[in-house]
């Protein structure tokens, strides 16, 4: 098997008011024509990752190499090999779609009939043939994050980075945006994708890294990660801290994952969602507890973190609000009610 | 992997990072590309459209017809003819701020970001930058032109004299390009970036020959009032488009001054500007 990219030992210090290690030792391979995740809350370092891996930034230490080049030696082999589509959609707001499409091209020093060429069948597959000739400012977030796809794709990339590509994007968008990056893999490209989605490293990467504080802390296939997390994740709300107390009893009996109680609110990872729930349903009602919700759900990353660290993902402290997916929003309201609940457990997370 | 046979075709035909040759296309059709696409820009931005034609536009017949009666000038010259050269160094200078908003704007929208991961030349982002602006420009003094003829402006030192005055106004504005190219490229966001140009730019436009004599300004501006670049240029433009009698030094006494402001700012600006654009992480 071929080793696409190759990122070893990589370091990035920000040097400035605060410093702030971005890049502490990265180190991971990726398989030619797989889809790789590098998982990671908001500042764990995988933008970094990204822009060290795509000539972009040098790192102060470690090497990288894209298809064997190294990307501070063999920088413009490198950008002729690599596409990239970055964590906000880098598209001119003041061209069409398809100027954007071949301003690209052109910079790419591809020959003009072939970038027509292929901006037409690029807005084809991207669906934006009807809006390939209005201005950008016209375009939905969704059209945005598919043009900036669709330009990353001109020159035909053999290594793609995508960063963090459906942050932001309702799940219709998201959804066909992993369509058509399955596609792109299914004829032979490999995927360097960054996400703050468990949910989206399962789908479509083959293997992942999850990163915490510019570190490796885990790494495997995603199936290998859900299986020491559990399939499902069962959350019980309750009315009082003493319901809680007894609840989190009941829902120890369940399996082999310990429940976890912050104030009123209960959770549990479980093997068998349904039949635990009924199970667990069974139980609280023999012992008359009622609990205000019951739900049950996929894992998320806050979940992988927890098991792998202890502590759920942490916001960075520059606490930027940009990511605002529905998942960042609810893990944030939960942290910080977790926080006001159990102030003496939650210390750490400061 | 079928790298090979699917790789899109180069221009050249040649392989990326080819020879010296190549390379020197490459810088050329890089800011030709990006050229085009700031000039694109430009034409659907309402606000740079405004900006570069009607406020000129707005300026001159507010001197003219407003402040003008009020503004002696020495030797008799209507104050049209004094004011129009203040006029074509004042508005270049205003479009430079363009640069600067235009640059930071790309940093921030991580439009350079996509561009130093693409085997494009380096350099190509200010350069197509700042030709844009000198096409921008050269319209620029088109429509100045034209509306100062309208309002009287009656240039008496001929055809070759007058397109002088446009050359060294031109390589002036592109001096200062680079100048905001420098500010553009340090502001954290467009809007600081503007409000980091206009306390450059108002008191070398306003503490200047532009619109007023110098003499009539209290004695400890007028060294600075006199000397300072725009207003050294604004002096020669004078002397090549209506004569040197009110200028009180030769035409070629204010043109080499000119010419030597451009120029080290020029010499001065264009590293910084390289310098900026290669650390700015
Ligand atoms: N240009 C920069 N200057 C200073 N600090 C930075 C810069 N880029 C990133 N950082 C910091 O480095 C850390 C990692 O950032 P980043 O790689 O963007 O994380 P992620 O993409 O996982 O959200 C964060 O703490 C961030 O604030
Ligand atoms: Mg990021």
């Amino acid at each position: 098997m071929t080793i696409a990219i190759e990122a070893e030992n990589l370091e990035k210090t920000f040097k400035g008011k605060r410093q702030v290690r971005a890049l502490d030792g990265v180190s991971f391979a990726v398989e030619e024509g797989t889809v790789f995740g590098l998982l990671g809350p908001n500042g764990s370092g995988k933008t970094t990752a990204v822009r060290v891996l795509t000539t972009i930034l040098r790192p102060d230490g470690g090497t990288a190499r894209v298809l064997g080049n190294d990307v501070q030696k063999k920088a413009g082999l490198v950008r002729t090999i690599i596409g990239l589509a970055g964590q906000y959609a880098a598209v001119d707001e003041n061209l069409t779609g398809r100027e954007n499409i071949q301003m690209v091209g052109n910079l790419n020093h591809l020959e003009r009939s072939f970038v027509a060429q292929r901006a037409v069948e690029l807005l084809r597959q991207f669906d934006l043939t009807d809006a390939g000739d209005r201005p950008l400012k016209t375009y939905s977030g969704g059209m945005r994050r598919r043009l900036d796809l669709a330009a990353a794709l001109v020159a035909r990339p053999t290594v793609l980075f995508l960063d963090e590509p459906t942050t932001g994007l309702d799940p219709q968008s998201r959804n066909d945006l992993w369509e058509v990056i399955e596609q792109l893999v299914d004829g032979g490209t490999t995927v360097l994708l960054t996400t703050q989605y468990l949910e989206e490293a399962d789908r479509l990467a083959s293997r992942l890294a999850v990163l915490d504080h510019g570190r490796v802390i885990a790494e495997g296939t995603p199936a290998s990660m859900k299986a020491d997390l559990g399939a499902t994740v069962l959350e019980v709300g309750l009315s009082t801290i003493e319901d809680a107390r007894r609840t989190g009893a009941i829902l120890d009996a369940l399996g082999p994952h310990t429940p976890l109680v912050n104030g009123t609110f209960v959770e549990v990872t479980v093997d068998n969602g349904p039949q635990a729930a009924m199970l667990a349903l069974r139980n609280l009602d023999g012992e008359s507890i009622q609990p205000t919700t019951f739900n049950l759900r996929e894992p998320s990353l806050d979940d992988v973190f927890l098991s792998l660290t202890g502590h759920r993902t942490e916001e960075d402290e520059e606490g930027t609000a940009d990511d605002g997916p529905p998942d960042g929003k609810r893990r944030r309201r939960w942290t910080r009610r977790a926080e006001q609940a159990l102030p003496v457990a939650t210390g750490e997370l400061a | 992997m079928t790298t090979t046979a699917i790789a899109a075709p180069t221009v050249s035909g040649a392989p990326h990072g080819g020879g010296i040759l190549t390379r020197a296309r490459w810088v050329v059709s890089d800011t030709l590309t990006l050229t085009r696409r700031n000039l694109l820009a430009i034409t659907r931005i309402p606000e740079a459209l405004f900006f570069s034609t009607v406020q000129p536009i707005m300026f001159v017949l507010l001197f003219r017809y407003v402040f003008g009666g009020a503004i002696a000038v020495p030797g008799g010259l209507p104050y049209v003819d004094y004011l129009m050269p203040g006029i074509f160094v004042q508005t270049v200078a205003f479009g430079a701020v363009s640069t600067s908003i235009g640059l930071a704007e790309d940093l921030q929208k991580g439009l350079i970001e996509r561009f130093r991961a693409l085997p494009m030349s380096r350099g190509a982002v200010l350069t197509g930058r700042t030709t844009a602006d000198v096409v921008r420009n050269v319209f620029v003094v088109i429509i100045i032109t034209a509306v100062g003829l309208a309002v009287g402006f009656r240039p008496t030192t001929g055809a070759l004299s007058y397109t002088a005055a446009i050359l060294l106004i031109l390589l002036f504005a592109y001096a200062l390009s680079w100048g905001f190219a420098v500010i553009g490229l340090s502001a954290p966001n467009s809007e600081t970036a503007q409000v980091m140009s206009f306390p450059i730019l108002f008191p070398l436009t306003f503490i200047s020959a532009a619109f007023v004599p110098v003499h009539s300004m209290p004695s400890w501006l007028q060294g600075f009032a006199t000397y300072q670049p725009v207003s050294v240029t604004v002096s020669a433009c004078r002397a090549l488009m209506v004569g040197a009698q009110v200028t009180g030094h030769s035409t070629w006494f204010w043109t080499s001054r000119s010419l030597v402001w451009s120029v080290l700012f020029l010499i001065v600006l264009i590293p910084l500007a390289i310098h900026r654009y290669r650390t700015r992480t």
